[in-house]
């Protein structure tokens, strides 16, 4: 009965699309989020931008995690809605081609990645300047006498103190990716077609509009063996490192 | 001059990403203030009038009703978890008591499991405890889930305390809930106002456990609300673009206030929510 579930789960012809718009979803939030998000934080704390606009950038970044994933949604369905929405005025004031964004079956799950982005960067970036933050300066200054570069600096002093906060982010970031719900709910609920579907809303639609609580079981089952195992490989890989 | 140059592109890209991330919600912001002819006409161009009828009429539509009760349940949620989790960061750090390095293993443990995962079997034990489709239902697990991380911060920072502080109050007597009350809590506020803002946005913008814990349209919090709210208005895109507004700014407004000590106490000894 229980293996039974398991096998209508892997053989079930929305599981490799799932599989790969939540794979996708992971490794583009790691790039733009972690990697993206931690240069940011570099760059902040660097002597480049004047101390009163450090603080400015850093909380404007921040401000779109703060919004609901549910208001972020509904208002990103308005900004890529192909008629009036935000995007394709843009581009039509440019005179460049418009597309369907989440209405494009091929583009959708990327439209939601996008807005991801846009959101929770300034997440990733706030927490890593705390961290730069926390790193001695005496480290700082004497690495600067000994003739380092700010990037020389920030990579072999700044990035490994904040070591840690890294991987907080990382492990979090992924498993955020393999529990992903709301943002797809809020936009697409999965389609066009089932183009943009993910295991999280998979799990909600089997369970509660399905009545299939064993589907349902058995893809939350899945969902933890892949964000524990992930966890555990990404801690025993900095770990490592360390020694 | 390369150094100029270098200064000059990395000031312009932090100004393009502040681009980036505003202009989606002042395009949003604009087309809340016309009216739905104006918006299909040309969503880039600014009101002939500005409509802010359209936020009086969002919020009478029913937004208030979901604004009070995300508001009860992110009070009732909020006082709950940073008075548990104190406590229970607090006796972590100070009381050597038989098995209490299992008790921070559990708590730590509890940050590994997702809310997707607990979801079918907290439904079941909620109907079962019949408190599904009240505020309990959602107040409950809010507290259980936020406790880990919440503690996990709050004991770095307890941590962090000397312990001459603690040694002084009890030569004059205290008590431990006197010392924790009357010298722990106020050197703390930085750390509480982190933990407040954290747990505030979680609480304040769940979707999960609502959606699915909830069912009388006159108990939904907001984030449910939205989505009943959208659905019901259908094509008054305007006042829906209002209600998005209504239901972002509080949580924007209060982080313009408290950043600094927001920062302040994340940089004492933290991590992420």
């Amino acid at each position: 009965m229980g293996i039974d579930n398991y096998k209508r789960l892997f053989s079930d012809q929305v599981f490799p699309i799932m599989l790969k718009n939540n794979i996708a979803y992971c490794v583009i939030s790691l790039i733009v989020q972690v990697g993206f998000g931690t240069v940011l934080a570099l760059i902040l704390e660097s002597s480049t931008i004047g101390d009163r606009f450090k603080s400015f950038f850093r909380n404007l970044y921040y401000i779109p995690a703060l919004i609901s994933l549910t208001a972020v949604g509904l208002m990103f369905t308005f900004i890529y809605e192909p008629n009036i929405g935000f995007i394709n005025n843009l581009l039509r004031a440019f005179e460049l081609p418009t597309y369907g964004w989440l209405g494009d079956s091929k583009l959708a799950i990327y439209c939601v990645i996008a807005m991801s982005q846009w959101q929770f960067t300034g997440y990733i970036t706030l927490l890593m300047v705390v961290a730069f933050q926390n790193v001695p300066q005496d480290y700082l200054e004497a690495a600067a006498i000994d003739g380092a570069g700010p990037i020389r600096r920030a990579i072999s002093i700044m990035i490994p103190q904040a070591k840690e906060q890294l991987l907080v982010c990382t492990i979090i970031t992924v498993i955020g990716a393999f529990k992903l719900y709301t943002e797809v709910y809020a936009t697409t609920g999965g389609g066009p077609g089932n183009s943009s579907q993910v295991m999280g809303l998979f799990l909600y639609q089997q369970a509660f509009l399905h009545d299939d609580l064993g589907m349902a079981a058995v893809t939350g089952v899945f969902i933890f063996a892949i964000t524990v195992t992930l966890s555990i490989i990404q801690i025993r890989v900095t770990r490592s490192g360390q020694d | 001059m390369k150094k100029l140059t270098v200064n000059i592109l990395l000031n312009l890209l932090c100004v393009i990403l502040g681009i980036i991330i505003v202009a989606p919600l002042a395009w949003i912001l604009l087309n809340s203030l016309k009216t739905n002819q104006e918006l299909f006409k040309d969503s880039l161009a600014l009101p002939n009038v500005w409509q802010f009828g359209n936020y009086v009429k969002a919020w009478n539509l029913g937004l208030y009703r979901y604004f009070g009760n995300s508001l009860l349940v992110s009070l009732i949620s909020l006082t709950g978890i940073l008075v548990t989790s104190s406590f229970l960061a607090y006796g972590l750090t100070r009381f050597r008591a038989k098995g209490s390095n299992i008790i921070f293993i559990i708590v730590l443990g509890g940050m590994a499991l997702s809310e997707q995962v607990a979801l079918v079997p907290l439904y079941k034990i909620l109907r079962a405890l019949k408190i599904y489709d009240t505020y309990a239902a959602v107040i409950l697990p809010y507290i259980a889930f936020r406790i880990p991380f919440t503690v996990f911060l709050m004991r770095a920072y307890f941590i962090s305390i000397p312990a001459e502080l603690e040694e002084a109050a009890v030569v004059d007597g205290y008590n431990s809930l006197q010392i924790f009350t009357k010298i722990i809590i106020p050197i703390s506020k930085p750390i509480f106002a982190s933990c407040a803002i954290v747990n505030l946005n979680f609480v304040w913008n769940e979707f999960l456990f609502a959606n699915v814990f909830l069912n009388n349209k006159a108990l939904q919090t907001i984030p449910i609300g939205l989505m009943t709210f959208k659905g019901d208005l259908k094509i008054d895109y305007t006042t829906t673009l209002a209600g998005l507004m209504i239901a972002s700014a509080p949580l924007i407004l209060l982080f313009i206030c408290m950043s600094r000590q927001f920062v302040r106490g994340l940089t004492s000894g933290a991590v992420k929510g």
